[in-house]
């Protein structure tokens, strides 16, 4: 056979080592605070936010809080301990005084999203046609534009950077920030809180359906500093809103923390759909570099018959933590998680989620997929709770495994906890390996090593893609793609 | 148009073609006969270019061209494809989109341009329709939940898809009944074509009746036995294979 026909390992070992595409550095004028967290550090970014006694209170408590606390050491992740002096906790481009309008936007700024995809400028609309995306741009520790506002407005709906929010909608903020995810909750989200820096408000009022969807995107530019973003989604009574959030850093060689915290509110008959395009920097091909990525979300299906989603596409990070979760309060409530997470290399993933039943004939759906190739160890992690409260609570879990190559690893931690005898729980969970055939198969059709693998690969993770709100299918499936590319044959 | 010449081959170092030579002029179709564990599978691998198989020695051209230099991506491309034994299931790929993904990646591969989604809807429903396939099936993954007969057309759709220079059928009857079977041959006699060469493999005479080859070949341990025409079968069938091995056969 000549030299260029792949064998079976040789495909195993090449898989997923894909040159990182938003790795480059925006060069730009960074105000930073100085490196170390103390009550000083609380105070120079509650000053710099100009904010409110009661939050700078808040934030204290928390840190406080955090003193007393341990890393959680549970995951199975491992790697060596984060000394929480050797960072800074404040990084936001210098800009001139002024409202931030999107004229005034840096161009340098403007420049990085072009390069990152992300569209900062809107659109002119046209009679009737309305944008289909709204994106708020946090770069490091603030925002620096949030597109489409005023056509939100307009129906009512806030959609802003959490600084605003904080200055604009008080009530609001003080009502609902920490509501779900408490300071004390665990040993990351007591750091957020104490030094959270930007994010994300969204309130969207009773009744209405927001008209577009909306977007985040963060994006980590300085070096040697922490993300700590907090974002906050209301939807009030018969509400409705679906949300995306995409994450990208530059390649560096030091570990990046990124440690957020994620509240969703749903009230009676409300819905949020909430997904996640992550991309963070993954580390290069021997775990030199990448994002911790220790994040708590959190939805509260409040209100009767309310209704939260979280699908997650996770390809980046060098370490994941991460398990989206819903308490089902209301009665009828209903919350899923789909999540797709792929790791290589060097890369550590220990996500999941918690279903947490409270109210009566409560639902939840899990479907995860975890895909792990080169030396990467992918674990799903997930908790159902059914409630004595809980009467004709249901649970449907489907965990599947798909392995790459033979030095890899894919665990599964369920746990279900049953207090009612009336709740129906199933789980069912399947590890299978890509196999020489299929590929070949693929490839006897025209399909190159890589595309054949990206194919198998996005057909695996099929039911959760189909989650995403269209405008973000593609591009995530072209994520999945990319991830997959190496230099097989 | 296909020149095998002096064809050594193996896998995992056992060698299975030991010599094996054969033409097949452009528009032909030619039928290769041969008892288990002749190498009828591995001469269709080898051909294909599935990873495992060495080839010792020997050439391979398609057109002139040098196959067992390409992999098996370009080897599609240059127009070789295999209808499997044993086609794969790929969960989670629909057909349609499996059959658009092969399509445009073999386009670009022939310097012809990729079809849009419209083009690529209109020219799958009228490939279907051709050979009596229902539009449902192009939404069903591929070959997932298939029974043996749809697997072996769904094979015969693809190949009237990629439209190919030589077609390989890998025992395309196995474990078809006889209405199946006569379905499937159906859609391959549609694809004979003068610009078509193909290579139909298989243990019984039975494929045979419903596509009529122009020359039979008799493979028997890595080597081509005897050649003749359509009537051989007929008579391999009636004296068995053995009697080819001992070269009792007359």
């Amino acid at each position: 056979m000549g030299a260029e026909v792949v064998s079976p390992s040789k495909i195993d070992e090449s898989l997923i080592s894909e040159p990182y595409k938003y790795g480059f550095v925006t060069d730009i004028e960074t105000e930073t605070a100085p490196k170390g967290l103390s009550e000083e550090t609380v105070r120079y970014i509650s000053a710099k936010k100009n904010e409110p006694e009661w939050l700078l209170q808040k934030r204290l408590e928390a840190y406080r809080a955090w003193l007393a606390m341990t890393p959680p050491d549970w995951a199975k992740v491992s790697f060596p301990p984060i000394d929480y002096q050797d960072a800074h906790y404040y990084a936001a481009p210098k800009k001139k005084e002024g409202p931030k309008s999107l004229d005034e936007v840096d161009p340098e700024l403007l420049k990085t999203y072009e390069k990152l995809g992300i569209p900062l400028r809107e659109q002119e609309i046209l009679a009737g046609v309305t944008p289909s995306v709204a994106v708020d741009a946090v770069f490091d520790s603030v925002s620096v534009a949030t597109t489409y506002k005023k056509v939100l407005q307009e129906k009512g709906v806030i959609f802003c950077s959490l600084s605003e929010a904080i200055h604009d909608h008080p009530d609001l903020v003080k009502k609902y920030l920490g509501s779900v995810v408490p300071a004390h909750d665990n040993f990351y989200a007591a750091l957020n809180a104490a030094v959270f820096t930007e994010g994300s408000f969204v309130y969207v009022p009773k009744g209405v359906r927001c008209p577009m969807e909306l977007s985040t995107y963060f994006r980590i530019n300085a070096a040697n500093t922490g993300q700590f973003e907090r974002t906050l989604i209301i939807a009030d009574d018969g509400a409705y809103v679906s949300y995306l959030e995409g994450c990208t850093a530059p390649k560096r060689d030091e570990h990046q923390l990124h440690a957020a915290v994620v509240e969703l509110v749903a009230h009676d008959r409300a819905e949020i759909k909430y997904a996640t395009v992550q991309n963070w920097y993954p580390g290069d091909e021997n775990g030199v570099g990448g994002i911790y990525n220790f994040v708590t979300k959190r939805g509260l299906c409040r209100g009767v018959a309310s209704k939260i989603s979280w699908t997650q596409v996770e390809t980046g990070s060098a370490i994941t933590w991460k398990y989206p979760s819903c308490v089902l309060q209301g009665d009828g409530s209903v919350g899923a998680f789909y999540s797709v997470a792929i790791t290589n290399n060097c890369q550590q993933a220990d996500t999941g989620t918690k279903m947490i039943h409270l109210g009566k004939n409560t639902r939840s759906t899990i479907i995860s997929k975890g895909i792990s190739a080169g030396r990467s160890q992918a674990t799903y992690r997930g908790l159902v709770k059914i409630a004595r409260t809980a009467h004709g609570a249901r649970n449907k879990t489907q965990c599947d495994s798909l392995l790459i190559g033979d030095q890899c690893g894919a665990h599964t931690f369920p746990t279900i906890e049953q207090r009612d005898p009336t709740a129906r729980v199933e789980h069912e969970a399947t590890t299978s390996k890509v196999s020489e055939e299929q590929l070949f198969y693929c490839q006897q059709r025209g399909l190159s090593a890589e595309d054949a693998m990206a194919l198998i690969v996005n057909g695996f993770c099929r039911e959760v893609m189909q989650e995403l709100p269209m405008e973000f299918a593609v591009e995530a499936q072209k994520l999945i793609g990319l991830s997959l590319e190496g230099s097989v044959g | 148009m296909l020149e095998i010449r002096d064809l050594q081959a193996g896998i995992e170092g056992k060698e299975i073609l030991k010599g094996l030579s054969l033409s097949v002029p452009c528009g032909e179709v030619h039928a290769i006969m041969g008892p288990n564990g002749a190498g009828k599978s591995t001469l269709s691998y080898v051909l294909a270019g599935r990873p495992g198989y060495a080839v010792s020695q020997g050439s391979v051209t398609l057109d002139g061209k040098d196959l067992l230099a390409l992999s098996p991506e370009e080897r599609a491309a240059a127009g070789v494809f295999l209808a499997f034994q044993y086609p794969v299931e790929i969960a989670g790929v629909t057909n349609m989109n499996f059959l658009k993904t092969a399509l445009n990646a073999v386009r670009r591969a022939r310097g012809e341009g990729e079809l849009d989604a419209m083009q690529m809807l209109k020219l799958l429903r009228g490939k279907a329709k051709d050979i009596g396939m229902s539009e449902d099936m192009l939404k069903r993954a591929v070959n997932v939940g298939f029974s043996g007969g749809e697997k072996k057309r769904n094979e015969v759709l693809q190949m009237a898809v990629l439209e190919p220079r030589l077609c390989v059928l890998d025992e395309t009857d196995s474990g078809l009944d006889i209405d199946a079977l006569r379905v499937v041959a159906e859609g391959v006699n549609a694809l004979r074509s003068p610009d078509r060469s193909m290579l139909v493999i298989t243990h019984y005479q039975r494929l045979l009746d419903y596509i009529k080859p122009d020359r039979v070949h008799v493979l028997a341990a890595g080597r081509i036995e005897r050649s003749g025409g359509p009537e051989l079968a007929l008579e391999l069938e009636e004296k068995g294979y053995g009697e080819v091995k001992k070269g009792r056969l007359a």
